[in-house]
């Protein structure tokens, strides 16, 4: 669920950067406090937005429901929906970050190059951004793995379905004889949370020993 | 081959440039730094939109602000070498070479191959290698490469050996030269080392604060007004066109025919016929109202003051005319004074042959270029 969070957030999230880091958009201050929201919201909060909108009553959620029969509501999909928002500022983060790391003078010799703007795009702004945008992706997902407080919100707890790792954890601490169960989720949280940061540093190092910083 | 017009205003900046070169060659733009030289090459490869411009290079239009013509710069076969060489550090250097070589077509260059610029340039032990592995020198070799195999129809050089120390320039350098004289490809050199024009330029444009001042043949312009400006009192001196006609193997020294005059300069390997250019430094030629006997100086040359012109406040420069072109010496007030210069005046130029030194040329199509062993 948090790799499909990722997956799904990850085209948003290169558009977002890129608008915030190259274009002079007029709306770019409010769009950075909107991307940064969830951050500094109370997780219920913007698992209670998400009721609000994607709810089958909520103005997006109500027309998904009638148009294409898709419930986010205390499904899996919705889960994957509430992960990929509350992960989203740090994914744009690293993006934001790695997109402003390239030399836009390279862009330029692509061009006198004859390398139209996807070209370039591809073959130049791409390659030398993908480390940072791995990296921030496997921070969202070892963070995603985490979500509770906007997922119990807006997906509920429910077993095999929207149930993750840290609300069958506190699922089984709530549950009489449930500590070993307990303990067990825990080992495996820290084990995938040390994982991916571990995956993340190797990540960058490999790029920077490629491109020789 | 080159025809440009660009007006480009900015708060603190005014660009207001024409070049209007039509023989092949390589024109050189040559100003102090920050004088817009830059930024005129951006607008002619189409990578900053100036308010109004006409760039035309060999006969196509690619911008016409006045007729809405603009070219996009991934379409106008510019090959720009930047001063930072501008490599892709995620690419080797075979791969940086193929990127602008692969959009546009797999041509070749000229007559040659992509192994032959390859070999050209001499980066065949460099292929495999990324371009943090390399040097300076060969990181602009490298660019340089790359920026010919897209098939340019001209190259755009910024200040290509700026960013390099002496020792890496003198090894780029003969690669320009032989790019210079064995390929047609008219080239756009900016510059702000005049040794560099005097090696490499066949046509010279001066810019200063964002104006092209004047431009013409290397020799007309390094008696321009302008000139002494840009580079000082130390590095200005005529430049002189002229041809090997006796070169002495056993010496090194060639004597080189310039209008009625004929110089004794070091030029090595210097055969006869060849072209040669000649740079005499103002402040290295010294005048003489009559003939002096028992001197060291091989050259001795007659002539009479054209015009003298206050240089500073105790010096003058004074242009004297040998017989067609014109020489310049810089003199004291004092000496100017007590010899009675005045333009008409009868005077001998003395130079000594060993503070000229040349440069090895092999092509006569362009003039090769001797420069005084001081500048």
């Amino acid at each position: 669920m948090a790799l499909r969070s990722v997956l799904w957030s990850l085209p948003f999230a290169m558009l977002v950067a890129w608008l915030l880091a190259r274009s002079r958009l007029r709306g770019r201050m409010l769009l950075d406090v909107l991307v940064h929201l969830p951050l500094v919201l109370p997780p219920v909060v913007v698992g209670y937005l998400l009721l609000v909108v994607f709810g089958t009553q909520g103005v997006l959620g109500g027309w998904l429901l009638e148009r294409f029969g898709i419930q986010l509501v205390f499904t899996s999909a919705g889960a994957a929906l509430a992960t990929a928002v509350m992960s989203f500022p740090l994914v744009v983060r690293a993006i934001r970050l790695s997109l402003e790391a390239v030399d836009p003078g390279l862009e330029e010799a692509a061009r006198t190059l004859g390398a139209g703007p996807w070209d370039r795009f591809f073959t130049v702004t791409l390659p030398l951004m993908l480390p940072g945008v791995l990296a921030g992706s496997v921070v969202a997902f070892a963070a995603g793995l985490g979500q509770f407080g906007a997922v119990i919100t807006f997906a509920a707890n429910i077993p095999g379905e929207t149930r993750t790792l840290p609300l069958a954890l506190y699922t089984a601490l709530q549950t009489p004889g449930g500590e070993a169960l307990a303990a067990r989720l825990a080992a495996i949280s820290i084990a995938l949370g040390l994982l991916g940061l571990a995956a993340a540093e190797l990540l960058m190092r490999r790029a920077r020993s490629l491109l020789g910083r | 081959m080159f025809k440009v017009r660009v007006r480009l205003e900015r708060e603190d900046f005014v660009l207001d440039a024409l070049i209007e070169q039509q023989e092949p060659g390589v024109v050189a733009l040559f100003g102090r730094s920050g004088c817009g030289k830059t930024t005129l090459l951006n607008v002619i490869a189409g990578l900053l939109k100036a308010q109004q411009s006409y760039v035309e290079i060999d006969g196509t239009v690619l911008e016409d602000s006045a007729h809405g013509v603009y070219v996009r710069s991934e379409q106008r076969r510019v090959g720009y070498v930047f001063q930072d060489a501008r490599l892709f550090p995620h690419l080797d250097v075979a791969a940086n070479l193929k990127y602008g070589w692969r959009r546009a077509g797999q041509r070749t260059v000229g007559s040659l191959s992509f192994e032959e610029v390859v070999q050209l340039l001499g980066l065949e032990g460099l292929l495999r290698r990324r371009p943090h592995q390399l040097s300076g020198g060969e990181r602009q070799r490298v660019a340089l490469g790359r920026a010919l195999l897209s098939h340019p129809r001209v190259l755009l050089l910024d200040e290509p050996l700026a960013s390099l120390d002496a020792a890496r320039r003198d090894e780029v350098l003969p690669y320009l030269e032989r790019l210079r004289d064995e390929l047609a490809i008219p080239m756009l050199y900016v510059s702000h080392q005049f040794d560099e024009v005097l090696r490499l330029a066949t046509h010279v444009v001066l810019m200063q604060e964002g104006r092209t001042v004047t431009q013409g043949a290397l020799d007309t312009i390094s008696l321009h007004p302008a000139l002494r400006a840009i580079v000082g009192p130390d590095a200005v001196g005529a430049v002189l066109n002229g041809r090997v006609e006796l070169a002495d193997g056993s010496t090194g020294l060639a004597a080189v025919r310039v209008g009625e005059n004929v110089l004794h300069v070091a030029v090595p390997a210097a055969r006869p016929g060849a072209h040669v250019r000649v740079q005499l430094l103002a402040r290295d030629v010294i005048l003489a109202t009559v003939r002096p006997e028992g001197l060291s100086v091989r050259n001795v040359l007659s002539g009479s003051v054209a015009r003298i012109v206050e240089d500073d406040s105790d010096t003058d420069l004074v242009y004297v005319d040998i017989g067609g072109p014109l020489v310049l010496a810089r003199v004291t007030r004092a000496a100017s004074l007590s010899l009675a210069l005045r333009p008409g005046a009868p005077v001998w130029v003395l130079v000594k042959s060993v503070s000229i030194r040349g440069h090895a040329y092999v092509t006569e199509a362009a003039p090769p270029v001797v420069t005084t062993g001081s500048a």
